[in-house]
């Protein structure tokens, strides 16, 4: 699988140009999640004011609104860059230049990767900084949530392109819905038990499920998490290559049904 | 190496229960402007949209630049280059940045050169720190067909490239294209609706009807196929009469 390097730098510059030149996207980027970590915050802050000596039990609310971020963020690379390119009906240049696939994905899961990682240490900043929340308390585990979190937002990303590639612009609004239709399911902010039985399987499907019971189980004081991080991990395998499948399939599909070149010039 | 710079044969693309294009041959040689007219819905848009790879075809075969397309697709499309009324550069970027953007996509060397030349050539070098959008429909134009010989292409495929532009800047562009195709021998394959445009331009002119080929030739052959003086009323009795089919010439 060559990779030309240069072209993925290309596009990673366009999007560097698009963020730089526009202050709405830069403050959209912080705000939203800036302002879930307030509120998520002060949940738990009073929440601890209730149940005073159970903080291992409520501070994971913000760990998990930060980590639910991680995931969002990385779809959102995807996503948004695809969408970026749309609006501005830039996307037949793209596609008419020697751009591959593959290479229009590394470039988005850069764009995303670097979100996440500016986000992360925004929201990790504050959550320390006003609610004496440390996100290192995670410990070793850390890392790998964050890597499964990441590549779950990527394989939920290309599926979104993928649909949006079918049904155009009116389908926009799927880049936000989908992670927030998972979310229930990916039990972020309750542990997969509370759910109902029949929904358990569904939920137990999701990659990120198992790092947010990881999560958990690491800031009760459990030990790491690996049986936890197996599972996420193997079906991260799984959704990163159906994801992909789906991508490709799609893309191939809108070529044969014109799509591409339609959606380029609507 | 064949001097061929587009081969098309028996190109057909079907749309559910449409036939946008039908049985389309024609060859493109090097540094020929080769003008494809049709009235709308004809399927031009749709033979330039195979030819780069955005469109599967049904069935029929490309060849540009002895290369296969779809399957040398990558090969193909870094030494050719696109320009449409309908597709624009990034409007929220300044016009030195989406040229750079391009040009590194390209992998042009030299790029700020490049550019600089570019946006000489085609009068827009004061609009280089303006942002994209801003721009008139006119001058976005031009700075599409900067992006569009960026890489020095050899082939060239234009889409209504003019259908934004004054008289007097379509005729300045029409003199750059065809500059740049004697001092580069550049090949185009070029759509418009504009006939003086096309007279102009174009060495050669494919007419094209309900997606079949149904004329070809320099612009005075054709006016004398249809027995017409010029290709507006060529145009006009295309668009009008159907199926019709050039006097003496079987379509
Ligand atoms: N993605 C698509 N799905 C269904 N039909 C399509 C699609 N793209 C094009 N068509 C149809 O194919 C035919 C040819 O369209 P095309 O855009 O190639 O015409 P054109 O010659 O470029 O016309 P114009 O001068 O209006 O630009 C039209 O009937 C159009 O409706
Ligand atoms: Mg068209």
């Amino acid at each position: 699988m060559s990779m030309h390097w240069g072209r993925v730098f290309a596009l990673v510059l366009r999007y560097t140009y698009l963020y730089r030149r526009s202050v709405p996207r830069l403050i959209e980027m912080v705000f939203w999640p800036v302002m879930d970590l307030l509120v998520w915050g002060f949940v738990t802050a009073y929440l601890l004011q209730l149940r005073p000596g159970a903080p291992g039990l409520v501070t994971f609310l913000m760990g998990a609104m930060i980590f639910w971020d991680i995931m969002y963020r990385a779809q959102q690379g995807l996503s948004l860059s695809f969408l970026e390119d749309l609006w501005s009906r830039n996307i037949l240049n793209l596609f008419a230049s020697p751009i591959r696939l593959r290479e229009f994905l590394a470039a988005t899961f850069l764009v995303g990767l670097f979100k996440v990682l500016v986000i992360g240490t925004v929201l990790a900043a504050m959550a320390m900084g006003m609610y004496h929340f440390n996100l290192f308390d995670v410990g070793p585990a850390l890392v790998p949530f964050f890597i499964n979190l990441v590549v779950m937002g990527w394989a939920v990303g290309m599926v979104t392109v993928a649909i949006i590639l079918r049904f155009g612009i009116g389908a926009e609004a799927l880049a936000w819905a989908i992670p927030f239709f998972l979310q229930p399911l990916a039990a972020v902010f309750y542990p997969v038990a509370v759910l109902p039985g029949w929904l358990q399987p569904i939920a137990l499907s999701i990659p990120a499920t198992h790092v947010f019971e990881g999560m958990r189980h690491v800031l009760q004081g459990g030990d790491f998490p690996t049986v936890m991080l197996v599972h996420a991990s193997l079906l991260n395998l799984v959704y990163l290559a159906g994801g992909a499948a789906f991508f490709v399939f799609m893309f191939r599909s809108a070529r044969n049904r014109g799509h591409l070149a339609k959606l380029g010039m609507q | 190496m064949s001097d061929e710079v587009i081969e098309a044969s028996g190109l057909r693309k079907v749309f559910g229960k449409t036939v946008a294009v039908d049985e389309l041959s024609f060859r493109l040689g090097r540094g020929e402007i080769l003008g494809l007219l049709g009235p709308n819905g004809a399927g031009k848009t749709t033979a330039i949209s195979m030819l780069l790879g955005l469109i599967t075809p049904t069935a029929g075969r490309i060849r540009i630049l002895g290369r296969e397309m779809p399957k040398d697709r990558v090969a193909i499309l870094e030494r050719c280059n696109f320009s449409s009324a309908y597709v624009n550069l990034p409007s929220n970027l300044r016009v030195r940045e989406n040229l750079t953007v391009f040009a590194k996509l390209y992998g042009v060397k030299r790029h700020r050169e490049r550019i600089a030349e570019l946006l000489d050539l085609f009068e827009v070098a004061p609009l280089a720190a303006r942002v994209t959008g801003a721009l008139s429909s006119g001058e976005s134009t031009r700075v599409n067909l900067c992006k569009a010989l960026l890489n020095e292409p050899e082939l060239l495929l234009l889409d209504e490239p003019t259908a934004s532009l004054d008289p007097d800047m379509a005729d300045k562009v029409r003199r750059i294209l065809r500059g740049v195709q004697r001092d580069k021998g550049i090949s185009m394959l070029y759509t418009s609706h504009n006939m003086r445009d096309v007279e102009e331009v174009c060495d050669r002119v494919l007419f094209m009807n309900k997606g079949r080929l149904i004329a070809e030739g320099t612009p005075s052959e054709i006016k004398a196929k249809f027995g017409e003086q010029t290709l507006e009323q060529v145009f006009i009795k295309v668009a009008r009469g159907g199926d019709l089919v050039a006097e003496g010439g079987a379509a």
